[in-house]
């Protein structure tokens, strides 16, 4: 089966790279119609406001909402995690627009502007002894978690940045972006 | 842990792609920026338009409207130092600025040397208008470009020159064995190393975005077309008849740029575009692109 990419805006192209190289074919999503070949998705980083928006011009959002977790495995990485998360602290005083498929609460930036972004090796005992390298771009955190919802990987200081819910994945940080595809194919075990 | 990495720099321009950046003078403006679906503002007292139109010497914006600007929008918030002016640069960084565009736009502070880039924590934006200047400036530490173009002419013909241009070299330096790159190296003014990665991979090492005339969503698809990562528009969103709905075309037109049937739709009734220049009727030493060394 197919492997779809949210190819709305945002840095599809690496996740792509990278599925490909796995073997998998690749579906970029930009509408409906892109998305009944697949059986998994992956939502990029990106800017959550600008790919939010464009869910809901395209009526994107209640198709996957009505399969996500079942049919569809969705992994979000960063803004991706943002827009999986059914609570948003920090985002637009007005609200934005998100998916609401994960019992997750994310807040937005939450560890500040651009400089201080950062990379952390992250201890993932799901992923092996070898720490995952974690790149955080004006990353969200994910406040809390609901039951059914397992802890992949903290911080030191304890703030969650991976979590996974049955067939659904976020990521605070992009793996993506790193040489390092074991969550590439932990994901496209789930 | 460690901030501000080579990779969290160019990373955030990662996250941009697809995007497009846009020029604004009020929080009022980054707030309809923000709801048309911007992917970060730049925050400017003047667009280019003005800017040329008005004349005079053009320096970074005053820290309170810069200031102002961020508190209004969630999203990534960009502004201008003047080429060379690293001062001006720590002032940015210290307000902690999303991005510095070293730029053309504003008047040369520095008319041989361009900012040494890689002392700051916030990553650099800058202009090229060929692969040698581009490779320059990432040898600075620029970690993300964009094509000149010619700002605040509503005119993408220089946009396009840019673009074709760039990766036009990118080209040629693919065909070329590693004997010939040495030469080229020469040619192009630009570190070998540099060259020769963008050889071996046949892409920039960092995004490069199109700026510098574009005013319509077929503007900005043209560009994404040519190959570029996203779009800056300046003074083409403000400058026109219904910013919103034009700013919302030229998002959507970014997202589909491949999609005609897409393009057609959201370019219907966008009301007046800017009214634009041609760029030979710009006397020489009013052209911005000519900026940077």
């Amino acid at each position: 089966m197919t492997t779809g990419i949210l190819a709305l805006q945002g840095d599809f192209r690496e996740h792509e790279e990278i599925i490909r190289r796995l073997g998998i074919p690749v579906q970029q999503v930009r509408l409906p119609k892109h998305l009944d070949t697949i059986d998994r998705l992956i939502i990029p980083g990106g800017e959550s406001t600008t790919i939010g928006k464009l869910l809901v011009k395209y009526g994107l959002i209640e198709p996957i909402r009505r399969r996500a977790g079942r049919d569809l495995a969705v992994w979000g990485t960063c803004a991706g995690a943002i827009l999986m998360a059914h609570q948003i602290i920090d985002g637009r005083p007005e609200g934005q627009p998100n998916l609401d498929v994960m019992d997750i609460v994310a807040r937005r930036n939450a560890f500040g502007r651009q400089r201080d972004s950062f990379e952390a090796d992250l201890d993932v005992p799901v992923m092996g002894e070898q720490p995952v390298p974690g790149v955080f771009i004006r990353a969200p955190g994910i406040e809390s978690v609901g039951m059914g919802v397992d802890v992949l990987a903290r911080l030191p200081e304890s703030k969650i940045v991976a979590a996974r819910q049955g067939r659904l994945l976020a990521t605070t940080f992009h793996p993506e972006l790193t040489g390092d595809d074991r969550f590439h194919r932990y994901f496209l075990e789930l | 842990m460690e901030k501000s990495t080579w990779t969290t720099k160019v990373g955030l321009a990662q996250m941009l792609k697809g995007g497009v950046i846009m020029d604004v003078v009020t929080p009022e403006q980054a707030r309809i920026a923000e709801e048309a679906g911007a992917v970060a503002v730049m925050a400017l007292e003047r667009v280019p338009a003005d800017i040329r139109a008005e004349g005079g010497v053009a320096r970074m914006s005053d820290p309170e409207l810069i200031m102002a600007i961020m508190d209004a929008v969630t999203i990534p918030v960009m502004a201008k130092a003047r080429i060379g002016h690293f001062v001006e640069a720590q002032v940015l960084e210290a307000l902690g600025i999303d991005y510095i565009d070293e730029s053309e736009v504003l008047t040369p502070a520095d008319d041989e040397h361009h900012i040494n880039k890689h002392g700051f924590k916030v990553p650099f934006v800058c202009g090229c208008r060929n692969l040698g200047e581009a490779l320059r400036r990432i040898a600075e530490g620029a970690a993300m470009l964009r094509t000149k173009g010619e700002a605040g002419t509503g005119n993408v013909v220089e946009a396009v020159r840019h673009a074709r241009t760039v990766y036009g070299e990118i080209w040629r330096l693919q065909s070329m064995s590693e004997d010939e790159l040495y030469t080229a190296a020469r040619n192009l003014q630009a570190p070998f190393e540099l060259v020769r990665e963008v050889a071996k991979t046949g892409r920039l090492p960092v995004v490069n975005f199109a700026a510098g005339g574009i005013a319509t969503p077929a503007d900005a698809a043209l560009m994404m077309q040519l190959g570029v990562d996203g779009v800056f528009v300046g003074s083409g969103i403000f400058k026109s008849g219904d910013p919103a709905r034009r700013a919302r075309a030229i998002v959507e037109a970014t997202t589909h740029y491949n999609d005609a049937e897409m393009i057609a739709e959201v370019s219907k009734g966008l009301g007046e575009a800017m009214v634009g220049i041609e760029i030979s009727s710009i006397p020489r030493e009013q052209l911005m692109a000519g900026r940077g060394w």
